[in-house]
């Protein structure tokens, strides 16, 4: 296993404190703690407001922030400056995060790493841009073409908003890959406390760079964790890296058989390492008739429903996905022959639902309580679930 | 010649070419067609890089798709082979992250200029300190020879097979109106030109643009009939007129009509980065902390 | 001198005058290379070498092109041009060096 040396937050950076903060403003703070020196972004509501506050506190902390074109330049923009040698995010919401797909891809394939944050809004298409949705998750994971593995949070909260942004980003510094943070307008929007710890408290992934010289390092041959270390641009190394299926080299080939090993090793890099990513919240789970599953606000919105359920005697559960890719499958597998049925609660018709669904594989029930997005489901429906799931 | 002697030539190879040093070796023979323009493009461009005598550790060639889009891959620098029309914000993002190395934008037209207009134009308008090389050669040619946005009207294309119909765009206008710095037009044949005007644009504070036109004769020259690539660098000889400082206006190019080359603009305007810089410093004063190259390595 | 006599210079370049400082200038000499196997026969290096010195032979290479042959490799004056033509970088003059005291005599 690759030992990876932490490093400590720069105190300049971070804004030691306790704050009133929106989540998006967290979000943003939390990159800014997390030492990411680029931004480049597109307005869409409602996740301008990170755009606004990096704009402002980024001439304070050494970064660069520019407002690009159009999103399609803003995740091109954040690969160029990660290749550059500094961390960079960007932040969207449904329709930007559209656009972004084919370079998120992009991202993939060159292993290139950077956060991008989707303040989740009401879909499809313009649908409603000051509201909130979850309807994005199965494009976290499925958007962009072809196959790849994504790593996908989702915070409840503003302080998680911030937590989250720095474990984003060392999640995509260790496994070199885009790192997504699924977010909604209404965390984004809810103003709350955040505790923002000292600089020294903050422990940071740096970037893995190669430690062979030039003419001896090749981009893509992987340490052990599947994870190639990273040349440093205008040292000398003259690395050549493209989005076509390419082998060990960088260099593009045309064929099966380096298709297999490329796409392989990418799929895998999260497949085999899932385990240190995956990343639930688990309570009351042992004996659990029935289990409510959610993420992102949603998960704070079943609590009262649960709390009437559990008064009502009966054995109720939760599991909250933090990390929502890598689903965490074994333990919803192994968790459905011992329980009646999930309950999954999400501002959506189903996405993640389906996740379960073939988890549980049948060894238990699976009910869905939709919600087209808007505003947050009523607790009352989720209770009337988990009473019908034990009837 | 004496057959011995051919024989003779065949088994030379003591001495290498002098610009191996700037082309992975282990890709040589490119896959570009004979009597393709882009080769001749790419040798105007090492040599440029040689004239300035650069660290060759300082460049980096960023290309979109494309056949000139291959380009990054055959040169021995740090370079990225993006997704189509995106080289110029990656460039940006690159040019941004490490101000003091030279990023260059090698690519062709439909890639630069159709599906990546947006970001060309918004780049020159914030003169980013980029160069952009744009091969055009009038076509999409990689993906078998459709129309792209500077096929000349009336010529023929895969979809355009009763002739185009639309008007092109004027390269050096758009750049020049756009706000870049440097515009220059030359074709493939003028090599030395060209490789002082990739020399200047290098050195150039900004966003500078040199088009190239080149011939394209698997998919242009033979759809059009015009014979192969030789037969277009003949036309570019005899067709081609050098008006240094000509109104980019005035220049545009019809099909098999006159070519005016030469350079049209070279202007002087502080570079994104600069103006930034002075904005940032000017309203915050002390508080201000200038973005330098992040070294993130150990 | 006949100033409307043409005087014939070497490779068909004709001068409508002879040079005033023939005697001084020394005229360069390269030694063409051309990389056989990489060559695709474009004829670029052919068609615009100022001296004529290249013809594309009747050979082929092992991907069936012609590649260039110098016919008149005695004329080239190393002036580049073959080598910042070719698309294919498969042709380059060197300097030929050349003893003191063999320059050529312009007729």
């Amino acid at each position: 296993m690759t030992e990876i040396k932490m490093v400590k937050a720069n105190p300049h950076d971070v804004l030691t404190g306790e704050h009133y903060l929106d989540g998006n403003h967290a979000s943003a703070e939390g990159g800014i703690a997390a030492g990411c020196k680029f931004f480049a972004g597109y307005p869409i509501t409602p996740s301008t407001e990170i755009a606004e506050r990096v704009s402002q506190r980024f001439p304070r902390v050494g970064g660069i922030f520019i407002q690009t074109e159009d999103e399609l330049a803003s995740m091109n923009a954040i690969l160029g400056a990660s290749w550059g040698g500094v961390k960079s995010m960007s932040c969207t919401s449904g329709p930007g995060f559209s656009l972004m797909m084919e370079n998120f891809g992009l991202g993939m394939m060159l292993e290139t790493p950077c956060v991008l944050v989707n303040v989740q809004r009401g879909g499809p298409s313009t649908g409603l841009p000051t509201l909130p949705g979850q309807a994005d998750m199965m494009q976290a994971r499925w958007g962009s073409h072809g196959d790849y593995e994504v790593i996908a949070l989702a915070p409840d909260s503003p302080q998680e908003s911030f937590e989250l942004a720095i474990h984003a980003f060392n999640l995509s510094e260790r496994y070199r890959i885009p790192v997504l943070v699924m977010t909604d307008e209404c965390v984004g929007h809810m103003t709350e406390k955040v505790v923002i710890p000292k600089a020294e408290e903050i422990d940071l992934v740096p970037r893995r760079y190669t430690d062979k010289p030039p003419g001896e390092y090749w981009p893509y041959i992987p340490e052990n964790d599947l994870v190639p270390p990273m040349p440093p641009v205008g040292k000398g190394y003259k690395f050549h890296i493209t989005g076509l299926t390419h082998d060990y080299r960088g260099y593009p080939v045309i064929s099966a058989e380096v298709q297999e090993k490329c796409v392989r090793r990418l799929v895998d890099k999260i497949k085999k390492n899932a385990k240190d990513i995956i990343w639930i919240e688990e309570k009351d789970t042992e004996g659990a008739e029935v289990i409510v599953l959610s993420y992102g606000i949603t998960s704070r919105v079943v609590q009262p429903a649960i709390a009437e359920a559990k008064k009502e005697g009966i054995k109720v559960g939760q599991i909250r996905l933090v990390a929502v890719w890598p689903f965490p499958e074994e333990r919803v597998r192994e968790l459905a022959s011992k329980i009646g049925t999930y309950v999954m609660v999400e501002m959506n018709y189903g996405q993640i639902y389906y996740e379960v669904e073939r988890c549980a594989a049948g060894k238990c029930k699976t009910v869905l309580v939709p919600h087209a997005g808007g505003t947050v489901h009523n607790p009352e429906d989720v209770h009337v679930a988990i009473k019908g799931a034990v009837k | 010649m004496s057959t011995v002697e051919i024989v003779e030539i065949r088994g030379k190879v003591e001495k290498e070419h002098p610009m191996e040093k700037l082309l992975r070796m282990d890709r040589i023979p490119h896959i570009w067609c004979p009597t393709c323009g882009i080769g001749t493009a790419t040798k105007a461009f090492a040599s440029a890089l040689e004239k300035l005598e650069i660290d060759f550790n300082n460049v980096a060639v960023v290309s979109g798709i494309g056949c000139t889009g291959r380009v990054a891959g055959y040169m021995k620098l740090d370079s990225f082979h993006t997704t189509h029309g995106r080289a110029v914000p990656f460039a940006v993002g690159l040019a941004i992250a490490k101000p003091k190395m030279k990023v260059v934008v090698f690519s062709g037209d439909g890639d630069l200029i159709s599906i990546g207009g947006n970001h060309f134009i918004h780049t020159a308008r914030r003169n980013v300190d980029i160069t952009v090389i744009c091969v055009n050669n009038f076509i999409y040619a990689m993906t078998g020879g459709q129309v792209a946005p500077t096929t000349p009207i009336l010529a023929n294309s895969s979809t355009t097979p009763y002739g185009n119909f639309e008007h092109p765009f004027n390269l050096p206008l758009l750049a020049a109106s756009s706000g870049a710095v440097y515009v220059a037009r030359w074709t493939a044949l003028h090599v030395r030109r060209l490789t002082n005007a990739f020399a200047e644009a290098l050195q150039k504070r900004g966003f500078s643009f040199v088009e190239v036109i080149a011939p394209c004769s698997t998919l242009y020259a033979r759809r059009n009939k015009l014979g192969d690539g030789l037969n277009l660098m003949k036309f570019y000889h005899d067709n081609s007129i050098i008006k240094h400082g000509a109104d980019p206006r005035e220049i545009d190019i019809g099909f098999q009509d006159k070519i005016v080359v030469g350079k049209f603009v070279d202007i002087e305007k502080p570079t994104y980065l600069d103006c930034l810089n002075e904005g940032y410093k000017r309203v915050l004063g002390d508080a201000y902390k200038v973005y330098g190259e992040e070294d993130e390595q150990n | 001198m006949n100033s409307i006599a043409t005087t014939t210079g070497r490779g068909g370049m004709k001068f409508w005058r002879r040079p005033l400082d023939t005697d001084k200038i020394k005229i360069p000499h390269g030694e063409l290379h051309i990389i056989w196997e990489r060559c695709k026969g474009c004829g670029f290096c052919v068609e615009y070498c100022p001296k004529e010195v290249l013809e594309l032979s009747t050979e082929f290479n092992a991907k069936g092109y012609h590649p260039p042959v110098a016919v008149k490799e005695e004329d080239c004056i190393n002036c580049g041009l073959c080598e910042e033509l070719c698309p294919e970088f498969a042709i380059f003059p060197v300097l030929k060096e050349e003893p003191e005291g063999t320059e050529e005599v312009k007729k």
